[in-house]
This record gives C-alpha cells, structure tokens and sequence, in this order.
C-alpha cells in the first residue's frame, strides 16, 4: 500500500471516529408515569455499557430527575450508532401526594410529590431544548388516547424531532399494540416487553435507523 | 370577557375566553390568564387553544405552582374541530365558527372528577367545593 492511500485510510478513519464519538445524540425516553421508561433505559444500558440507568418502581414518579447515560454504542449490522440516553420523569398535569400515602408516610409522600413535579417541569425544559430525538413509550395495557400522551406528541411533533412509540409491556395479557398505531398512525410503533427483554432486536435496529 | 358565573360562593364559575381577548398576548401571559382563573377554582374554556409550545409551557408552569394540600394541578382536555362542514356546536356556542377551533377546557384537578371526551362530548364532572 502507498504512503498516501495508507494515510488517507487512517486519517477518514480517525475522521469517522472523531464524527461518531464527537456528536451522540441526544435521546430522550418520555411517556405517562409507570410506562417503563427506566425499565426500557436500563435494559438497553445494561445490554450495551454494562451498568443501569435508574431505580424502577410499580409507585408511579419513581424517576424524578432526568437521567442522562452518556456515549452508548449501539451496533447494528456492523454500523456503530452512538446515542445519550436520557430517561426523564413521566409527564402528568397533576400530582396529588396523597396517592402516594398507602405506600409511605405522610412526609415521605409530600417530599415524593414535589421532587415529581420539579422533575416533569425539568423534563419540558429538556424537551423544549436539550434532546435531538424522543423515544415514547407507552403501557400498551392502558389507553393510549390520553390529553397527556396526545399533547406531548404534538410537542414533539411541532418540534420536527424524530419519535418512535414504543408499545411496552407486551407480556401483559391485556396488551394491545393496534390500539397505540391507530392512535397515532403518524409514528412507527415498536412493541416490546422492556421487562422481559421482547424484541429488543427490532428495538435497537429501529433506534440505529431513527437516531444512527 | 364573556362569563358565565352562578351565584356568589359555592358555585362554579366558568370562563369562557374567546380567541379574540387572547390575540396578542405572549405564550406567558396565556399561561398566566389561564392559571390565575384555575387557582381561583374555576373551569377555563379557550375558543382557540394553545400552541404545543404553549401547551407545553403550561405544564411547566403549573408543575412549579403545584402545592401539596393547596394545588394538584390541571385537568386538560383539548376538542378539535370534527372535519364535517356543519357548524359545530362550540362554534355556535361561542357566536363564531372560526377556521381553526381547538376548544380546550382546563380546569383545577381536584375539582374535576372526570373529563371524559369523545368525538362530539367533553363532560365533566365539577364539585362545589
Ligand atoms: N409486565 C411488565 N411490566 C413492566 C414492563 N416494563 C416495566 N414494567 C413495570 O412497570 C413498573 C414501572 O416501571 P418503570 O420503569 O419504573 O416506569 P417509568 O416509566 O420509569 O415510571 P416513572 O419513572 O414513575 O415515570 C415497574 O413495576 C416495572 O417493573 C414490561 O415490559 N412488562
Ligand atoms: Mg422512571
């Protein structure tokens, strides 16, 4: 091989590296609280770096901060997608502490409540500046046609990001992945149990397509 | 402003905001006018909607002024304007049948029991106190 090819191969090689490890985007997990928006963060972090995201709760408002994990490498077909991971606190428009006091006390449920509404006024902000593409995943047990869940699309949509549904739970015996797609027939929907770890590969080869 | 209030005291008041007192004013000011008249207990109905990014300014808003035993937050349903070219009933409710009707009702959450909606029915269920 020439001095020159050989150079011209190493250097758009070290330019190839420098663009995919330069720029991950940004990708943010939204969705109503209790979806399985940290169960789906931890299993791809786990699947692709090794550690987890964040705690997992049945109490809705587990997560109450926005969690980034940083430069996961994807490999899909032998293409490297480099994304962030960011799982956010699940968006509502009210939060009652007292649906928190069967499972703790009082303080516990007020302190548990504020944290929630701090986080999903912090998970607007990010959406409104900070992420590149979302990831929405919805419980496909539960109605998909919600004022949060049609609001929040729009957000996204008006915004010109990227989005991908994500049915999860498809374990559930009430699981239903055709009401999701004819609710929003715009988006592709991936079904999946994050829990159980269904379809994962069409879960990553449709996040190196959407965000590589 | 048209508005519809009952009686003084335990009654429920309604604010109906038309398009035209909300032209001009900044996605803040919107959100304000619309938190104010939720804080005071009252259900706020808006001729023409919010943009998603106002819509999306008002769940910020109101996630910063929620206040454990004072304030959940906002029940939100948005009714968009069925395709059909009849009148439809909030248009003719409203004086108007403009071009881009997205009624929304917003109310106080721990005052609205249910805000059920289908294609032709936004009901909801208001308690006195
Ligand atoms: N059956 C089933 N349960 C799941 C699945 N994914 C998550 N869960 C359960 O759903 C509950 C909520 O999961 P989380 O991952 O904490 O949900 P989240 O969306 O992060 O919730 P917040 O942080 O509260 O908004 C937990 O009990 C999970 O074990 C799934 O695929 N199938
Ligand atoms: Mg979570």
């Amino acid at each position: 091989m020439g001095l020159l090819t050989g150079l011209r191969d190493s250097l758009s090689r070290v330019t190839d590296r420098l663009f995919s490890e330069q720029e991950p985007k940004r990708i943010g997990i939204y969705g109503p609280p209790n979806a399985g928006k940290t169960t789906l963060a931890n299993r791809i972090a786990r699947d692709w770096t090794g550690d987890a995201v964040g705690a997992e709760s049945h109490i809705p408002h587990e997560t109450r901060r926005a969690r980034r994990k940083e430069d996961v490498e994807i490999e899909r077909d032998g293409k490297t997608v480099s994304i962030d991971i960011v799982d956010t606190p699940g968006v509502t428009t009210k939060v009652d502490y007292e649906e928190f006091t069967d499972e703790m006390d009082k303080d516990d449920a007020v302190r548990r409540s504020r944290e929630a509404t701090e986080g999903v006024a912090e998970a607007m902000h990010w959406l409104r500046e900070d992420v590149d593409g979302v990831i929405y995943v919805l419980d496909s047990a539960e109605d998909p046609i919600t004022q949060v869940n049609t609001m929040l699309i729009g957000i996204i949509e008006s915004r010109d990001l990227p989005v991908l549904i994500f049915a999860n739970k498809i374990d559930l015996e009430e699981s239903s992945v055709k009401r999701i797609e004819d609710a929003f027939p715009q988006h592709e929907t991936v079904p999946l149990s994050a829990k159980e770890g269904e379809n994962m590969d069409e879960v990553y080869e449709q996040i190196a397509e959407y965000f590589g | 402003m048209p508005e519809a209030t009952t009686d003084g005291g335990d009654g429920v008041q309604i604010d109906l905001i038309s398009g035209q007192r909300m032209e001009g004013k900044t996605s803040m000011e919107k959100v304000r006018m619309i938190l104010d008249g939720v804080h005071e207990g009252n259900i706020v109905i808006l001729e023409e909607g919010l943009t998603p990014d106002e819509e999306s300014k008002l769940i910020e808003v109101t996630m910063t002024e929620i206040n454990p035993e004072e304030f959940n937050g906002i029940e939100i349903e948005t009714y968009p304007r069925p395709s059909s070219d009849s009148p439809s009933f909030f248009g003719r409710l409203m004086g108007k049948d403009g071009p881009d009707t997205k009624l929304t009702v917003i109310g106080p959450a721990d005052r609205i029991e249910t805000l059920h909606k289908d294609e032709t029915l936004i009901s909801a269920l208001v308690s006195r106190d």
